[in-house]
């Protein structure tokens, strides 16, 4: 230690004894990216939002027991209700007193409070259990593709030579095949059940994952800790895990959001193409499976819609939770890499 | 150039061989084969199956039915010359290893994709037949999504952080986060229902006569078009507003404005121009990729294409088609990477030496 340093430290700690308002702990990458998370308010209300779903679909079960309806009971006196949302409030202000309870009578004393679908089903009910299955599916096949992609990205960057070629031309193959013909092949011939759909989700959904992790490992590998690392005996596979891997968990974080989203939206596709989770299980898009033959549906004495709300409400749900996915990773981005910020 | 566009067709041999290999043990690599289902009738023994097993060449190994599919040469232990010699394939007997060689003239390294269980037409037919719908529909959506998106990015990036910029980020952001089939459900709702303005599905009016209205075509056309161009707008939006904005900040841009250039020069004489070459990296995969992500459109608008065939195929078990199907997909996916790396090292001599 040199003298001169020595006077400094010792200004600064006469200084912060006088006013220890001055004293700034020091900061973290991670804290920092806390720090600006917090001032992000769109990310802030995504991740709500996302909380909120999740909390509710898990709690499918209790509301479902509250509303006295589970969500395969089917009860033919009363397809296609409409919501009961609207007529209740009309009620409760006294402006429609006749409706709601008409639909109460007609539905056996239970409230359908988003309508009921072809079978008479209880369409929110229906969703919160749909909730279960689809972001369930979405966020462990999103485990999968990270746990995958990561390995896989790591080892081809951090080896290069044979190794990487070998991982690339796989990949490369692999992304050679319409994504959505491997789906749709797999889905038609095994006829999946919500597992086996995660795990195809997830074996089919590393590759980009990969490439990215892939190419950070390059740039990282050459940097001068992991020269440090090796220098002082440590082996490979320390080095992948302490230095290598921490490096990527940016990319990593950032894509796991979208990554999620993008897995809502093909488990959606799939299922609503009949070839995803099958019936009579609810998910969000098998709920739209059958919405397109009763688009034409039209009540005989009012001429209303009848299935409008069963278009409607699956629809809003599987694109605001992906919304919020994508909005989620966005903010990520901006707190994790504030150099991309403005970019893209 | 020459030496580089020869490494790339050189790349794109074992990338294919790749395909063919993931694509035919993943299809057959399934409970239940083609003549299990082809065959409810209970008037069919189990021996008459074996015999259609024997000859579709089902009884074989796995990897003996992929050499056979890939290159149209089939083996059987014996000699079974007579069996399986027709007008079509010529059989030898090899007796040093005693095995039939049987050639059959066919094989994907021919050209030849294989014979439809489900209508017995070559699987190529059958594809070429749905091709021109297919096409029609790739075509005009992929024009849309250029024509809307591309000017959408340049324009957000040139007047950047103002209201115009903000409107078009977040709708690329919806944009990308709506499910194709659910907005084209709404539409079809919308215009095709409630408004009555256009048809809700199909590629024109059935009708006794064979005539073409092209009215009739292009009202049938709209909708799955906006959902076919839907997501590739939003995302060559946000592309080309990256790719502009990169362009921006590079010194020769300020040096143009500096030199007092009309600013209708400095943006689209020297920055579209050099935004625009990054396009060309991904026009090739975005061909592609309107073709192959039909599927969906083609299925909610009964739109009478290759995406709905090689769904229903894959339905029907009917295994020949959907490999066909995929083997051409994948194909043309490799086809279109390949022509933007060729384009890309054409514009960029950089490129060709990396």
């Amino acid at each position: 230690m040199t003298v001169n340093e020595a006077t400094s430290s010792q200004d600064l700690a006469r200084a912060y004894a006088a006013d220890p308002k001055l004293y700034r702990k020091p900061q973290t990458y991670w804290g920092m990216a806390i720090q600006s998370l917090r001032r992000d308010k769109v990310t802030i209300a995504a991740m709500a939002f996302l909380l909120v779903m999740a909390v509710l679909a898990l709690l499918a079960p209790v509301i479902s027991n509250a509303i006295g309806i589970g969500p395969n009971d089917t009860n033919p006196q009363n397809q296609f209700a409409q919501p009961y949302l609207i007529p209740y409030i009309e009620w409760r202000l006294g402006i429609d007193t006749l409706t709601a309870p008409q639909m109460l009578g007609k539905s056996g004393g239970i409230a359908n409070w988003l309508g009921t679908d072809q079978l008479g089903r209880d369409q929110l009910v229906r969703l919160l259990y749909g909730g279960q299955v689809s972001l369930g599916i979405a966020f462990t096949a999103a485990a999968i593709t990270l746990i995958l992609g990561v390995t896989v990205g790591t080892i081809a960057g951090f080896f290069g030579g044979i190794v990487d070629d070998f991982i690339m031309w796989f990949i490369n193959t692999m992304v050679s095949i319409p994504g959505i013909y491997l789906l749709i092949i797999i889905a038609a011939i095994f006829k999946p059940n919500p597992l086996t759909l995660t795990l195809f989700l997830g074996l089919f959904g590393w590759f980009g994952t990969a490439r990215l992790i892939r190419g950070n490992v390059f740039k990282v590998r050459e940097l001068d800790f992991v020269l440090a690392a090796r220098s002082i005996g440590a082996r490979n596979l320390r080095i992948m895990l302490q230095h290598v891997v921490p490096n990527s968990l940016p990319i990593i974080i950032v894509n796991a959001a979208i990554d999620i989203g993008v897995l809502i939206l093909i488990e959606s596709a799939l299922s609503f193409l009949g070839l995803g989770v099958q019936p009579p299980r609810a998910t969000w898009g098998s709920m739209l499976n059958r919405a397109n033959n009763f688009l034409f549906l039209r009540d005989p004495e009012t001429g209303r819609y009848v299935a409008l709300h069963l278009l409607v409400a699956p629809g809003i749900l599987i694109t605001l939770a992906v919304l919020a996915l994508y909005l989620i990773g966005d903010g990520l981005r901006d707190a994790l890499d504030p150099m991309m910020k403005n970019v893209s | 150039m020459t030496r580089y566009i020869l490494r790339r067709l050189l790349q794109a041999i074992p990338t294919l061989i790749g395909v063919s290999i993931i694509s035919f043990f993943l299809v057959n690599s399934t409970p239940g084969d083609p003549v299990t289902i082809r065959t409810f009738d209970p008037n069919i023994t189990d021996e008459t199956r074996q015999i259609m097993r024997r000859q579709l060449g089902l009884d074989q190994p796995l990897p003996v039915q992929y050499l056979n599919w890939f290159t149209g040469i089939s083996m059987r232990t014996g000699d079974v010359t007579e069996e399986f010699t027709t007008e079509t394939t010529s059989c030898t007997y090899v007796g040093a290893i005693n095995t039939t060689f049987c050639n059959s003239g066919g094989g994907i390294i021919r050209g030849n994709l294989g014979t439809s269980i489900q209508t017995q037409q070559p699987v190529w037919d059958r594809l070429v037949e749905r091709m021109p719908a297919t096409l029609e529909l790739g075509v005009a959506a992929l024009v849309i999504a250029l024509i809307v998106g591309v000017p959408l990015g340049v324009l957000s990036a040139v007047y950047q952080g103002s209201i115009f910029d903000n409107i078009v980020r977040v709708l690329a952001v919806i944009g990308n986060a709506v499910p194709a089939f659910w907005l084209g459900l709404m539409l079809i709702f919308l215009f095709g229902v409630v408004l009555g303005w256009l048809p809700t599905g199909g590629r024109q009016t059935v009708s006794l006569t064979n005539e073409v209205d092209l009215l009739d075509r292009i009202k049938h056309l709209i909708l799955p078009t906006i959902i076919l161009a839907f997501g590739p707008i939003a995302g060559y939006s946000r592309f080309m507003r990256t790719e502009t904005l990169e362009v921006i900040r590079t010194d020769y841009i300020r040096t143009a404005k500096a030199k007092g250039l009309n600013p209708f020069r400095v943006w689209f004489l020297h920055a579209l121009r050099n935004a625009l070459i990054p396009l060309l990296t991904i026009l090739g995969p975005a061909v592609t990729g309107v073709l192959a992500g039909a599927v969906i459109t083609e299925t909610i608008f009964s739109w009478p294409g290759m995406g709905r065939l090689t769904f229903s195929a894959a339905l029907q078990r009917d295994y020949p088609m959907v490999l066909g199907a995929v083997m051409f997909f994948s194909a043309l996916t490799i086809l279109g990477n390949l022509l933007s790396d060729i384009f890309y090292g054409i514009v960029d001599p950089r490129v060709r030496l990396s």
